[in-house]
């Protein structure tokens, strides 16, 4: 082995035309990465957007009296845990530690309720405060941008709930585990998405 | 590269994909994005919070400590790595991040000469009388 590691051509690793097809696995993890992109793209079209409009408040209030940094923290929080405790329970069901699964899938969706929760939370404060999304351009933008993240993470907590549902009932089988590995990549990717707008919309905004 | 090695041993006798545990991390590799992560949460909320950065460059500093941040993710939790099977994800990442500049920047530029060429709303007001 530690002969051949010191060639360029490692055993395991030869030319993409020599390596014969790809695993399932790979192909599906690379299709649905392309998906991730174009939603990334379609992010930063409306990123872009509310950078253009933020400061369009029409007398209305700005940012930095709106945002609260600290309930944004335990957003930042729960969303960066639920992401790890994901990562762990892919990791759980590739060993077949089924109860570890159920545990590590359980706190994600905890965890992940507990981000939209506050979220919502916050967006009826908002409204209550009359700072909607009719009040301003600003207040438009920002409620299409985080709004549609948080419908992102709606659709990932439904996702999961039938993932587990699907677990419990047909075993942790090859595409039951590819099935988790997309929801594993779109779980991260939307933590990616929150780590631009944490940093666009309320760290930049706040100031 | 464990799986490397075992199915260059013969070990791991099996196709690749159907392989027991083959998934492309470990408790420790997301453990350590995890403490990464939190760390650059923490010097983002610093930075913005405090005057430790020059006023002005906060907003730099927040940029690079969030990009900074999604590299981790990109590594840690979604294993985009530079490995034989990863070239197709990368090259897409890379288009990717391509169209999302051309739409930010590109945005950034009209927007801003739109602005620039703006008739003053006052001046407006006056044509229609």
């Amino acid at each position: 082995m530690s002969a051949h590691a010191a060639t360029l051509e490692r055993p395991g690793e030869r030319g993409l035309s020599a390596a014969g097809p790809a695993s399932v696995r790979i192909v599906v993890g690379y299709g649905f990465w392309i998906f991730l992109l174009s939603d990334i793209i379609m992010f930063s079209a409306l990123f872009a957007t509310y950078a253009v409009l933020h400061e369009q408040t029409a007398g209305g209030p700005s940012g930095r009296e709106l945002f609260a940094l600290r309930h944004v923290a335990i957003e930042t929080l729960s969303l960066l845990f639920s992401s790890y405790t994901c990562g762990l329970a892919l990791l759980a069901v590739a060993r077949r530690q089924m109860r570890a699964f159920y545990l590590c899938a359980g706190l994600t969706f905890v965890l992940g309720a507990t981000f939209l929760g506050l979220e919502l939370a916050e967006f009826a404060g908002l409204i209550s405060r009359g700072a909607g999304p009719s009040r301003s351009a600003f207040l438009s933008a920002f409620f299409a941008l985080v709004g549609l993240h948080g419908a992102h993470v709606t659709v990932g907590l439904i996702w999961l709930t039938f993932m587990v549902a699907q677990t419990a009932y047909r075993g942790p089988r090859d595409f039951v585990r590819r099935r988790l590995l997309c929801f594993s990549l779109f779980w991260h990717a939307l933590d990616i998405i929150w780590v631009a707008l944490l940093t666009l919309v309320y760290l930049m905004g706040a100031r | 590269m464990s799986e490397h090695s075992e199915r260059a041993a013969g070990i791991g006798d099996t196709v690749p994909g159907d392989a027991e545990g083959d998934h492309p991390g470990s408790i420790a590799i997301y453990t350590t994005g995890l403490v990464f992560a939190l760390l650059l949460t923490g010097a983002s909320f610093v930075v913005s919070q405090t005057n430790l950065l020059w006023g002005p460059g906060v907003p730099a500093g927040l940029a690079v400590l969030a990009i900074a941040q999604m590299g981790v993710h990109l590594v840690f939790f979604l294993h985009i790595s530079t490995g034989a099977d990863n070239t197709n994800n990368v090259v897409a990442l890379a288009f990717g991040v391509l169209i999302v500049a051309l739409i930010v920047s590109g945005t950034f530029w009209i927007m801003a000469h739109l602005n620039g060429n703006m008739i003053p709303a006052s001046a407006i007001m006056e044509m229609s009388h």
